[in-house]
């Protein structure tokens, strides 16, 4: 049973007028001819509190920080932008009556959901029932594209099954010889979904790696000490974590502390996050990804500029780096600036409604700081993967890779309309052919 | 079954290692929530904040010290430092200024009201040391790894975890048994959770003894993240994954004891070890395994005594 949402008097009197005017006599408010609003309110659901919030906080401050910018150049469509943020921590329940209200009852124009698969997961039907253009900014899980369709919802940056494969084909490429592997992932869709994505790719593309340990410990564990003698005992060649957080900061130490990276090869995906934390205790020569392209020392970025902006703005105003969930609130906020442009100029200058703006995003191309990335037919982003194996420089306190492969986003996606783990199984050891040299340094 | 033994044999000794250096942070923050349920008959939730903010505190001063230039000896003394300030400190703060006024109350209230506490505390770390995760291990570092043989290969394990950890928990349980057996004080606080009224009446002040005893309480948990500190990283939220499972150990041993504590602590820790190597997919939930077979066959838990008080 549902609570009947209040009416506000503003939304009342919207109502009213809309009636008067008779576009309530049309399906669909939305096809509405739509009025340049006082300001464009953009609802922000990202973790502001609890062990993810290492990556909602920075994307929250990046997110201020853009939105600053913005509205000093002039606004989007010169209209002034605002976030309305929502803690993803209390859970699905709480973040899907957050998400209700601010479209409801906050006027909101533009939702941004979420950091995690679960909210996503929760969200983006939300999306589909108020007709609610919905940017997926961070979340990773496959299953929002490949289980169904979604014509408000976009995901603005590269997802889980190219996030994992490009490490694995990584390995496969630099260190081809391993014959024992073992898992060690926080116990969660995450840490689950990655696996059966790595165990899949991994059987198609070198049958008879034999695994030696698969260990899920709880997520927020605060020691990992016993997992870490096992993997000491077992001596696998390759150990394969998409830890993130203070998990992978935990695990790095205590592995290091006892030698663990001196007997088996790391393949960390989720690593960048975590590398100003660990500084020169991350250990050099270990595979590292950044669940994209967006390194600080990107070997070759599309815009230089740009990024060195965004980069130095960030740690001006932070006293940090970026870490990629800011890049991946970048790339919301970018595609949004992109999206509104190209659905106001195809009104001729007017405001758009609900449709036309998600109209507008499909198959829109927007600028990142690195790249340029596409949004393919059913809303998925392509952004490029780079991995590569971790060294220190005299540029960074903190560990970068080195011997960088970009992986293009069309070689580690599944294709649109199968299922990843079907089109895993498809792959075959020739793959191993496309993949691109690295590059030296 | 003995074959399945003699092959695991050699696992199952590490997995006693882990077990043991496991059982005694467990047993750390346990032991405090114990004693303050003994004296004071109040379930502090905001016992993991104190265990979390101790780690912070301990790292912070050990960070410090590192950037002064002390060796790194002194990464010891900001963790005895850090306990004693935040039990010092916050302890009497949290005893005068809230639990006083809601000691006879209803248990729900109780709960509510340390519940909020323990909010307010975590917003508090939040803004005082951010979402980034915070470590600090010099006292690690300095004891180096220890190679434990196994078969024809060696096991690192770090000497903080074989030697510090146990060490100090097996101190802390013999000092607490000694304190409050042999002298006055400990005494003290034995007759006011046997029987308020008659130590009141025998003229000892019941107020002092909740003030010291919950101070000693919050110690113990801030001592419990100051050990923890140099092992772990140091996020939001540590405080509440840790008094999760202190409630189990609790729950386990049975409210108000201490030895029971450490048996449970024990059994806990050494049963999640075991997991990990024989049936890694029930790490999670053995603790809270433990916890209810031993909770169907006494509902008291294992040193539990029905209708009697005991610290």
């Amino acid at each position: 049973m549902s609570t009947p949402t209040p009416l506000t008097r503003r939304s009342a009197l919207a109502v009213a007028a809309g009636a008067v005017s008779g576009s309530l006599l049309w399906p669909g408010s939305g096809r509405a001819q739509a009025q340049k609003p006082a300001e464009l309110k953009v609802g922000i659901t990202t973790f502001l509190s609890g062990p993810a919030s290492v990556f909602g906080v920075p994307a929250k401050q990046t997110a201020e920080m853009l939105f600053d910018e913005i509205n000093q150049a002039g606004g989007i469509g010169g209209v002034p932008v605002r976030a309305l943020f929502v803690d993803e921590a209390p859970g699905t329940d709480h973040l899907v009556g957050e998400f209700r209200r601010l479209v409801q009852n906050e006027g909101v124009q533009v939702m941004f959901a979420s950091i995690s698969s679960g909210s996503c997961l929760a969200c983006t039907p939300l999306s589909d029932e108020l007709r609610k253009t919905t940017i997926l900014w961070d979340c990773g899980t496959q299953r929002i594209f490949e289980e169904g369709r979604h014509p408000f919802a976009f995901r603005t940056q590269g997802y889980a099954t190219p996030e994992v494969l490009a490490p694995l084909l990584y390995l496969l490429k630099t260190k081809p010889d391993f014959r024992t592997l073992a898992v060690i992932n926080q116990d969660y869709a995450w840490g689950r979904d990655s696996w059966e994505i790595w165990k899949t790719a991994m059987d198609a593309l070198k049958p008879g790696v034999r695994v030696v340990a698969e260990l899920f410990p709880r997520l927020g564990a605060p020691d990992f000490s016993t997992e870490i003698t096992r993997l000491l005992a077992a001596r696998p060649d390759v150990i394969f974590s998409t830890f993130w957080g203070g998990d992978l900061v935990t695990l790095v130490r205590q592995a290091a502390e006892r030698r663990l990276f001196e007997r088996s090869t790391f393949v960390l995906p989720v690593a960048e996050a975590s590398m100003q934390i660990l500084g020169r205790t991350m250990p050099a020569g270990h595979i590292i990804g950044t669940r994209g392209d967006h390194w600080n020392n990107h070997p070759r970025p599309k815009d230089p500029a740009r990024l060195a902006r965004f980069v130095e703005n960030y740690r001006r105003r932070f006293n940090e780096y970026p870490i990629y969930p800011c890049h991946h609130m970048y790339q919301a906020i970018s595609a949004m600036q992109a999206a509104y442009a190209k659905a106001i100029a195809a009104k001729g200058g007017g405001w758009p409604n609900d449709q036309e703006l998600a109209a507008a995003f499909r198959g829109l191309e927007f600028p990142t700081p690195t790249s340029t990335i596409t949004l393919r037919e059913d809303g998925q982003g392509l952004e490029d993967q780079i991995v590569g194996v971790s060294t220190f420089t005299e540029r960074f306190p903190f560990a970068v890779p080195k011997d960088m492969i970009v992986f293009p986003a069309a070689m580690v996606s599944t294709p649109v309309g199968q299922k990843s783990v079907d089109w895993l199984k498809t792959l075959k050891p020739d793959l191993l052919a496309q993949v691109p040299a690295p590059i030296a340094g | 079954m003995a074959g399945w033994l003699e092959q695991n044999t050699l696992l199952l000794g590490l997995a006693l290692l882990d077990g043991l250096a496991y059982a005694a942070l467990v047993f750390m923050v346990a032991v405090g929530l114990n004693l303050v349920f003994g004296v004071l008959r109040i379930i502090n939730i905001a016992h993991g904040s104190l265990f979390a903010i101790g780690a912070y505190t301990a790292a912070s001063l050990g960070l410090f010290f590192a950037a002064r230039g002390l060796p790194p000896w002194a990464g010891y003394v900001a963790l005895v430092l850090a306990a004693a300030l935040v039990g010092g400190i916050l302890g009497p703060v949290i005893e005068a200024g809230l639990l006083r006024r809601i000691y006879g109350h209803e248990q729900v209230l109780q709960l509510l009201v340390t519940f909020a506490l323990f909010m307010i505390l975590e917003d508090a770390q939040k803004l005082i040391w951010g979402v980034q995760p915070v470590s600090s291990d010099a006292p690690l570092r300095l004891l180096g790894t220890v190679d434990v043989p196994f078969g024809e290969d060696v096991v690192p394990f770090t000497a903080y975890q074989l030697f510090v950890l146990p060490g100090v928990a097996l101190a802390t349980l013999a000092g607490l048994a000694w304190f409050l057996r042999r002298t006055l004080t400990g005494r003290v606080i034995v007759a006011v959770t046997t029987d308020r009224e008659a130590a009141t009446a025998m003229g000892i002040d019941a107020r002092r003894v909740f003030l010291l005893t919950f101070t000693f309480g919050a110690g113990l948990a801030a001592l419990g993240g100051a050990l923890a500190s140099p092992t772990t990283t140091l996020v939001p939220g540590i405080g509440a994954a840790t008094i999760v499972l202190s409630f189990a150990v609790v729950a386990t041993a049975g409210l108000g004891q201490i030895e029971g504590a450490a048996i449970s602590a024990l059994l806990i820790g050494i049963g999640r070890s075991a997991a990990v190597y024989l049936a890694p997919e029930f790490e999670v939930v053995v603790p809270y395994l433990i916890m209810v077979a031993v909770l169907l066959v006494r509902p008291q838990g294992l040193f539990g005594v029905v209708e009697t008080r005991r610290v």
